[in-house]
């Protein structure tokens, strides 16, 4: 019987010496065959086999990850979530997922420490300001929320903000969304895998899929992996920097490029920073975890690469801005730097699709900002692969719209550089 | 930081070239004869390589020219650098790059 969690509960284990815990998930061992099979054990990937479970029904489903649960980009990345895109179909899509994080502590019943702290984009030239009030009415016709503040109005909502006139890029205003925020990236990809458990999904670590095997008609018919062969008619493919490396076992052949996206964190240090900021004229992407650090987001390298590690170029360059714009930060001292790998589209928006192979089914294309999306993209993944057909608010999100030119191109109004 | 040899200049740093994607894609002579999925497998499908993989770069802050490299994107090791125009190497047997022990 699965532990519920409650106030009364934490301060009770407390009270008896921590001395009750138990598991939060089964190690399981791979069965001959499943319903449905998820390859990737991060975020996007266990929370589609929790909805798989919880929404349509299918008890026998297992995630497959080659590492362990949330080491992939679930556990690297910066944690912003915020719904302020430009286009409708990506306004649909986020805030789909942002209105799922307001209540997903409560569904999973386990702590995700969503914090609707206010994210705010910051602007430094004429340009910047037309292209974020632009976005700031597009996202309110769209029933997002976002609000232009003046220099001063932004520095009142975040004090260490410097808005002086002396320094080469002046804060010149900012937009506001103040739904977004962060959450504990751990908790997701745990508080998914939990709830998948306890509703029967098999979690496989260590589990590396080597080679999708298909019917006479093409058709999805089992994976092999590292700890044996797998039947499964539906396969949901979630696996980030790497989704072009599985696809290519099934022949199916992608508009992704594979980067490394680093990110760094400072010593911990008291409460000194209220909110998220982003900056993308010059590049930082910065809030404070719960434990005191400073987490800043920084670039993409320039080349494709496998590696999860990146230059050290790319952070001096974030550092730069962020001691400009925060004074008060510059005689801190960083504690870590890392890097993910990440699958870019050429418009950057993401895939959530079928795929031209029957029973194959891929949730890819996330980029530089894919925590963001993780309930709404797990959501309406498990919808398509359920019903073999896309739920509304991922219909846009072909392969094919390459093809026929439909993109839904944020690479130049996604709110950030690229 | 990766160390670029230019085959023009040589050795340099990677802050000054510009990344120029996967190498020898052949833009189709008759765009206009081609299908959609044809037209979309030249401007967008990439094989984005785990492993030895040939890409362009550019020598932006420098000579200015386009060359091609061969790197294994699994370790970032350079393989080999050759101009524009020069064969492709076969990319099983890439000559180990100068100081390159093993692979």
């Amino acid at each position: 019987m699965r532990q519920s969690f409650s106030g009364l509960s934490l301060i009770w284990r407390g009270l008896s010496r921590h001395r009750s815990w138990q598991p939060q998930w089964r190690k399981a061992d791979p069965k001959p065959g499943y319903d449905a099979i998820i390859v990737g054990g991060g975020g996007h990937g266990l929370g589609a086999a929790y909805y798989l479970a919880k929404e349509h029904g299918l008890a026998n489903v297992a995630v497959l990850e080659k590492g362990w649960i949330g080491g992939g980009n679930t556990g690297r990345n910066t944690t912003i979530i915020r719904s302020n895109y430009l286009f409708d179909e990506s306004a649909a899509l986020y805030d789909h997922s942002l209105k799922m994080w307001e209540t997903l502590s409560q569904v999973l019943n386990y702590n995700v420490m969503f914090s609707a702290r206010g994210v705010m984009l910051l602007a430094h030239t004429v340009h910047d300001i037309q292209v974020a009030k632009r976005h700031v009415h597009a996202n309110r016709c769209n029933g997002v929320d976002n609000e232009w503040l003046e220099p001063e109005q932004a520095k009142e909502f975040c004090p260490p903000l410097n808005i002086e006139k002396n320094i080469r890029y002046p804060v010149l205003g900012a937009a506001l969304q103040r739904r977004g925020g962060t959450a504990r990236h751990d908790a997701v990809a745990w508080g998914y895998a939990r709830a998948a458990d306890a509703l029967g999904v098999d979690i496989i670590e260590n589990c590396e899929v080597t080679g999708i095997r298909r019917d006479a008609n093409g058709a999805v018919e089992a994976l092999d992996t590292t700890r044996g062969v797998i039947r499964s008619r539906k396969v949901g493919v979630a696996a980030a920097g790497h989704t072009s490396v599985v696809l290519a076992m099934a022949g199916v052949r992608l508009p992704l490029e594979s980067f490394p996206l680093q990110a760094l964190v400072s010593e911990p240090v008291k409460p000194v920073f209220p909110c998220v900021v982003m900056s993308n004229t010059i590049h930082a992407y910065i809030s404070q975890s719960d434990k005191g650090e400073l987490v800043i987001g920084a670039g993409t390298d320039a080349y494709t690469s496998y590696t999860q590690r990146g230059a050290l170029h790319i952070n001096t360059h974030t550092l730069d801005a962020i001691c400009e714009l925060f004074p008060n930060f510059r005689r801190l001292r960083m504690l870590r730097n890392w890097g993910g790998i990440v699958d870019v589209t050429p418009d950057r928006s993401p895939i959530i699709a079928k795929t031209k192979v029957p029973g194959l089914y891929v949730n890819c294309g996330w980029g530089t900002g894919g925590f963001k999306a993780t309930p709404g993209s797990a959501h309406v993944f498990a919808w398509t692969i359920a019903r073999d057909d896309p739920h509304p608010i991922n219909a846009p999100f072909t392969i094919e719209r390459f093809q026929d030119g439909y993109l839904i191109d944020e690479a130049a109004a996604a709110a950030v550089a690229h | 930081m990766l160390i670029i040899v230019c085959p023009y200049c040589g050795k340099r740093p990677e802050i000054e070239f510009t990344y120029g994607g996967q190498a020898h894609l052949v833009r189709p002579k008759e765009p206009s004869q081609l299908d959609d999925e044809a037209w979309a497998e030249f401007l967008y499908m990439r094989a984005n390589t785990k492993g030895v993989y040939a890409e362009r770069w550019r020598h932006a802050h420098g000579c200015g020219r386009f060359f091609n490299a061969i790197r294994d994107t699994t370790t970032d090791h350079f393989l080999a650098f050759y101009k524009s125009g020069e064969r492709q190497p076969p990319l099983d047997n890439v000559p180990l790059a100068p100081g390159e022990r093993t692979r």
